[in-house]
């Protein structure tokens, strides 16, 4: 069974038809890019799916439970977690406390005005367990915010994993980064993906890294689907050709 | 593996214990310091109410940085809580009881629940309208308090009612300036107590979060209106606690503690000493107070002084006072 499956999904702001007739399914532990030019509604998917807002058109199933009208709150509870493309946490805490905060959400323990040393210690030892998945160990004790585009990334992925993700959600990861900043954050999602078994959808630009490591891809044009395959199909493919090089094809 | 623990634990274990012992002796400074007050304050030439009157806004403005210097809500409406607490005691006190301690607790009370009620309607919006509503809700206290002239007194404001005297051990004491001293000191370090408990517990990590990138919270799961409302109530019944102890410091309650004006004073209070810092209201109040005290027996102009302090401040030291000198040491 799919773990997550669009049926016919479409969005209007007004009179903008955002996006319309999408149907796609994801299976459990794959990894998932989706692509487009600027404009074709890859976060605007990305929002229908994290209940940022809803659909006006079709229907989202999750787990094989329908999430249509799900608040970003709910859909968390159900495990569908994600980055944005501008990187959201909290800068003037350090990667510790960044870390800390999301374990005890995870952990259900925000209401307590007080926790006992055991309670502390699990908690501590969690956070050290999701530097040592990210691999941000060395700059625990640093501010956030002081820290490179590339490593606050890394620091929000640190923070969502908290979570236990069932379906990871990542606005292009790579945005802004140098070479050794994306090799590492590439290396990272194909990771999670293959050792921690998280389904993750992602947007991506950078071309050589979604044919590297996506398993399907997902086109996007103008809010409709172009293509949808691996990695040769969509190469292949003279539509996407044409949407990506022009009408040249 | 196991280097990397080890390099990581020899270069942070040092500075975490200078750290450590650093706030420990601070606070033991400031313990002894303020244990001391009735001892040297008229040494330097300073008198034992105005002690009390700096802890007890130092007290108001701490409960109020629980809202704005951690959990990031800029409330202009504290003082319904605090003026609340001070016409719950008024009240008690004046038809009653004669018990300190049943008064202060039905003020705390009182200020408290009012806040706990009303804040879940001034969290559903953030920032400027936030803070609009928190003014709204203060003002209707205020209005209240000067119309409802057969209970409170209206704008004379509530008097015809005294300190009791304090059961002690085996007789009763009378609570001079001094005894009022000691225990608004012990309201504010059970206050301050449990401040510090909360603000390292989970419970104020999250109020920190909210305050740092409430989206990536709310994408995490937490819905961050029911946490802010939690502060506003806890930094509600603390400005409580401040007007019911500025109450029997007083015996009287003036409208002009529930006015919004007051509420500027705790956040110019909070801002001034340093509001992302832990005892940065007890600084702010200090200079608030002993500025307002001094300058006020030369010129009734005092607030102009005040808010020429202010402005320098926020221009100079936009952390406030303790901000900056903790950078200075810290770096």
């Amino acid at each position: 069974m799919s773990l997550l499956v669009l049926n016919d999904v479409g969005r209007r702001f007004g009179a903008l038809q955002a996006l319309s007739g999408i149907s796609l399914s994801v299976e459990a532990g794959e990894l998932r890019a989706i692509i487009g030019p600027n404009g074709a509604g890859k976060t605007t998917l990305f929002n229908l799916i994290s209940g940022y807002f809803p659909p006006t058109d079709g229907s989202i199933v999750f787990g094989g439970e329908p999430i249509t009208a799900g608040t970003p709150t709910a859909l968390v509870k159900r495990g569908i977690i994600r980055t944005f493309q501008i990187t959201e946490i909290f800068l003037s805490l350090t990667v510790r406390e960044n870390l800390r905060v999301a374990v005890e959400t995870a952990m259900g323990l925000n209401l307590r005005p007080w926790i006992s040393a055991a309670v502390r210690t699990v908690v501590m030892n969690q956070v050290e367990n999701l530097a040592e998945i990210v691999r941000i160990t060395a700059k625990l004790d640093r501010v956030a915010g002081e820290l490179s585009h590339g490593d606050q990334r890394v620091v929000e992925i640190g923070i969502v994993l908290a979570k236990s993700p069932k379906l990871l959600l990542l606005d292009e990861p790579t945005a802004g980064m140098g070479d050794e900043e994306t090799h590492h954050m590439t290396d990272l999602i194909r990771r999670l993906n293959k050792d921690q078994g998280i389904t993750m959808l992602f947007v991506e630009h950078d071309m050589a890294i979604v044919f590297g490591i996506a398993d399907r891809i997902t086109v996007l044009d103008n809010g409709r689907m172009l293509a949808e395959g691996n990695a040769t199909e969509i190469a292949a493919n003279p539509r996407v050709q044409a949407a990506y090089l022009g009408h040249a094809a | 593996m196991s280097t990397d623990l080890a390099t990581e634990t020899a270069r942070t274990a040092p500075q975490a214990r200078t750290g450590m012992s650093r706030r420990t002796i601070g606070n033991v400074v400031l313990g002894v310091v303020l244990l001391t007050v009735p001892l040297w304050l008229p040494l330097v030439g300073g008198y034992t109410d105005l002690a009390s009157r700096v802890l007890i806004y130092a007290l108001a403005a701490m409960g109020l940085n629980l809202l704005l210097g951690f959990t990031g809500g800029l409330s202009f409406g504290h003082a319904a809580y605090f003026g609340l607490g001070a016409y719950g005691v008024g009240l008690m006190l004046k038809y009653e009881t004669h018990s300190l301690f049943l008064a202060l607790g039905v003020g705390t009370l009182v200020g408290g629940l009012a806040a706990t009620l009303l804040g879940p309607i001034a969290v559903r919006r953030r920032g400027i309208y936030f803070s609009m509503i928190t003014i709204a809700i203060g003002q209707m206290f205020y209005f209240i308090a000067i119309r409802w002239n057969t209970l409170t007194g209206g704008y004379d404001g509530l008097s015809g009612f005294a300190r009791p005297k304090f059961a002690g051990p085996g007789h009763l004491l009378s609570m001079g300036p001094t005894g009022m001293y000691y225990l608004v000191l012990a309201a504010f370090a059970i206050a301050a107590l449990l401040l510090w408990i909360v603000l390292n517990a989970p419970l104020g990590h999250a109020f920190v979060a909210i305050r740092e990138n409430h989206k990536r919270l709310t994408f995490l799961g937490v819905s961050t209106q029911r946490y802010i409302a939690i502060s506003f109530a806890i930094s509600g019944f603390i400005a409580a606690l401040a007007g019911g102890l500025n109450a029997l410091l007083d015996g009287f309650a003036s409208p002009n503690l529930l006015n919004y004006s007051m509420s500027g004073d705790f956040l110019i209070i909070a801002v001034l000493g340093g509001m992302r810092n832990f005892y940065g209201p007890l600084a702010g109040a200090v200079i608030f107070v002993l500025v307002r005290d001094y300058v006020s027996s030369v010129t009734d102009n005092w607030m102009s002084v005040i808010g020429l302090v202010f402005v320098v401040s926020v221009i100079f030291f936009p952390m406030g006072v303790l901000g900056f000198f903790n950078r200075k040491s810290g770096s």
